[in-house]
């Protein structure tokens, strides 16, 4: 284990130059996810269009716009989010989040499917620090949340 | 080696930058402390600096702990054979000796599971007191002074940790009295241009003695001053000064202090309240229970005299008599040079260090410390931030070279919002500290800077 595993390439690159940041209209739903034992901050917002009606699955994810503060691990986290989520249904999104939360979870020990996972294959060598697990998932727990709050939104009106 | 700084010089780069003052014969001290013989992340060997957070624990203490468990093992205050006899007079031997730490009369210290237990234990007397009173159930003598009404002020300072903060929050909320709070200057101390926010209305002022993320060691006699000529009560944060200086509570004029075991070598477990006798005798209890009483009937109860009426259930009290062996260690500890000993060697020895890091730290371009530049009236926690990388890298990357720093906002939420930081990283230091630890924190620093491509 050295910090290269960690900090690799693809995630500093986010890091520096993260994409699709800054807070954009219009969107359907706004969240503030924090990481209370690190002080963590992210506001995320998303926009959907297409088929919002039934589990939701088929909508599209228009936009994800963020900004927020944090370590490098969280930032990058939420840039690979931003590019890998736009233009996708939220059922495949859903799904490359299913895949990275069990990796995440994993302690290391479970085998990264870059097919699903894309970039965010780059944050396999996080899941053995646990105490950055929540960096790394804070954008994607912010993200679940933000769809399953447009969706409701959606519906209601 | 007759020289203080000359045996703990070794590791140290630059014998020009080697701390004066007197230090403790680090080699000596650390030789105590097991744990400091192991190795982290594939062999790095260990380089503590979170003893803010927590203490490591010499073998004095695990000895005490587990002997008591061997030999004299029984529940306390219950029983008349001779393990309770036993156990009862190692726990209560550990009382008088802790109080006679802080200048404590037995009588007058409580035990709890931690300093935050003990803060919310003064705090839970106000709400307590106030609910009973409201529909005019019995209390103790004098306890008019914890009952608190709408109105009522609560004052705290920006530097407090959650701990002293977060339970007077609640008691506002059931009381409905008002917080307020003396805020901090920009160089990281409290601004004392602002101490009339104690007012005729404040009922309770409480604060650190020392700030847990800034080392600030707070002006007590000038707050105190303005809380007593309100006739106000003053409670005390002292887990950041009781385990690094000599502390007096006669001296200090304060009403309630707390403190941890675990942050001064002893077990984790183990938090202590002292207070005035008279005002604890005031306080309705806290937790309810068995050991705790006077007399049990269905109708109802009453209540033990302190310290007893604060202590329900079977304490803790391996950790006790491990706190008790921790105090013993403490004042057994003499500077190198032999002219000082106890909490008043451990003091120097942190003195020396702080100077130390916070001249090593100032000599490294993009490292901001958050906190007083200069050692007057300051404690060693060194809180500093890395221009270009957040704090829990910079803390990532430490841990790769073994260098064990705390990142984060330190249970100060509030204080770090106040000067625009998200997260800073913490050094704090202690009695198996020498230079050679500031030595592989800078290193590490700028290794991290290395890192991550922001080095000048």
């Amino acid at each position: 284990m050295n910090l290269e595993s960690m900090y690799q390439e693809i995630i500093l690159d986010h890091y520096k130059h993260p994409q699709g940041r800054g807070l954009r209209e219009p969107y359907d739903a706004e969240v503030h996810h924090v990481n209370p034992t690190c002080g963590d901050e992210l506001t995320l917002r998303i926009r959907l269009a297409g088929d919002t009606t039934g589990d939701g699955r088929a909508a599209l994810v228009q936009d994800v716009s963020y900004d927020g503060e944090g370590c490098s691990i969280s930032q990058a986290s939420a840039s690979v989010l931003h590019e890998l989520s736009a233009g996708r249904t939220v059922g495949d999104v859903l799904a490359v989040q299913e895949e990275f939360l069990a990796l995440m979870q994993g302690r290391g020990q479970v085998e990264p499917d870059e097919d699903v996972l894309g970039d965010a294959v780059a944050f396999a060598g996080v899941a053995k620090y646990p105490a950055r697990v929540k960096c790394a998932l804070l954008a994607w727990m912010a993200w679940k949340d933000a769809v399953a709050t447009a969706l409701t939104t959606k519906v209601a009106t | 080696m007759t020289s203080s700084t000359a045996s703990l010089a070794r590791g140290s780069g630059d014998p020009a930058r080697v701390p004066s003052g007197r230090l403790l014969d680090v080699a000596r001290v650390r030789a105590d402390f097991p744990i400091l013989s192991r190795t982290v992340r594939d062999g790095r060997a260990l380089v503590y600096l979170d003893s803010g957070a927590t203490s490591q624990k010499p073998a004095a203490v695990l000895d005490a702990e587990r002997v008591f468990y061997e030999r004299h093992n029984a529940a306390v205050h219950r029983g008349a054979h001779q393990l309770a006899e036993e156990a009862t007079d190692l726990y209560e031997s550990a009382r008088s000796r802790i109080g006679a730490l802080v200048g404590a009369p037995d009588n007058e210290i409580v035990f709890a599971k931690n300093a935050t237990e003990a803060l919310n234990l003064v705090a839970y007397a106000y709400s307590n007191t106030t609910a009973k009173a409201a529909h005019g159930a019995d209390l103790p003598p004098g306890a008019e002074r914890f009952r608190l009404a709408p109105g009522d002020e609560i004052v705290v300072t920006e530097m407090e940790h959650h701990a002293n903060l977060v339970p007077w929050q609640e008691v506002c909320d059931k009381t409905g009295a008002t917080l307020r709070w003396i805020p901090v200057t920009d160089d990281g101390r409290l601004d004392l241009d602002r101490l009339d926010v104690i007012g005729p209305r404040t009922k309770v002022v409480a604060l650190t003695h020392q700030s847990n993320v800034l080392g600030t060691i707070t002006p007590v006699a000038a707050v105190a001053a303005a809380a007593r000529a309100v006739g106000a009560l003053v409670v005390l944060d002292a887990c950041q000064s009781v385990p690094h200086m000599p502390v007096d509570v006669r001296e200090l004029d304060v009403d309630f202090l707390a403190f941890s075991g675990h942050k001064m070598l002893g077990p984790t477990g183990i938090g202590v309240l002292w207070g005035r006798y008279e005002l604890l005798e005031a306080m309705p209890p806290f937790l309810t229970g068995g050991s705790m009483i006077e007399l049990v009937r269905m109708e109802g109860s009453t209540f033990a005299p302190p310290p007893q009426r604060f202590e329900a259930g079977v304490p803790m009290t391996a950790q006790v008599v491990g706190l008790g062996a921790a105090v013993d260690y403490l004042q057994g500890l003499r500077s190198a040079d032999g002219t000082l000993s106890g909490m008043a060697a451990v003091a120097a020895h942190e003195h020396a260090l702080t100077a130390y890091a916070l001249e090593q730290l100032a000599g490294v371009p993009g490292v901001r410390v958050v906190g007083p530049r200069d050692t007057a009236s300051r404690g060693g926690a060194v809180s500093f931030v890395v221009d270009g990388v957040h704090a829990h890298d910079v803390g990532q990357v430490l841990d790769d070279q073994g260098v064990e720093v705390r990142v984060g906002h330190h249970c100060a939420w509030p204080l770090h919002r106040r000067y625009g930081i998200a997260a800073t990283v913490r050094a704090t230091f202690y009695v198996y500290n020498g230079p050679q630890d500031v030595d592989a924190l800078v290193a590490a620093v700028r290794h991290c800077q290395e890192f991550f491509g922001v080095a000048a």
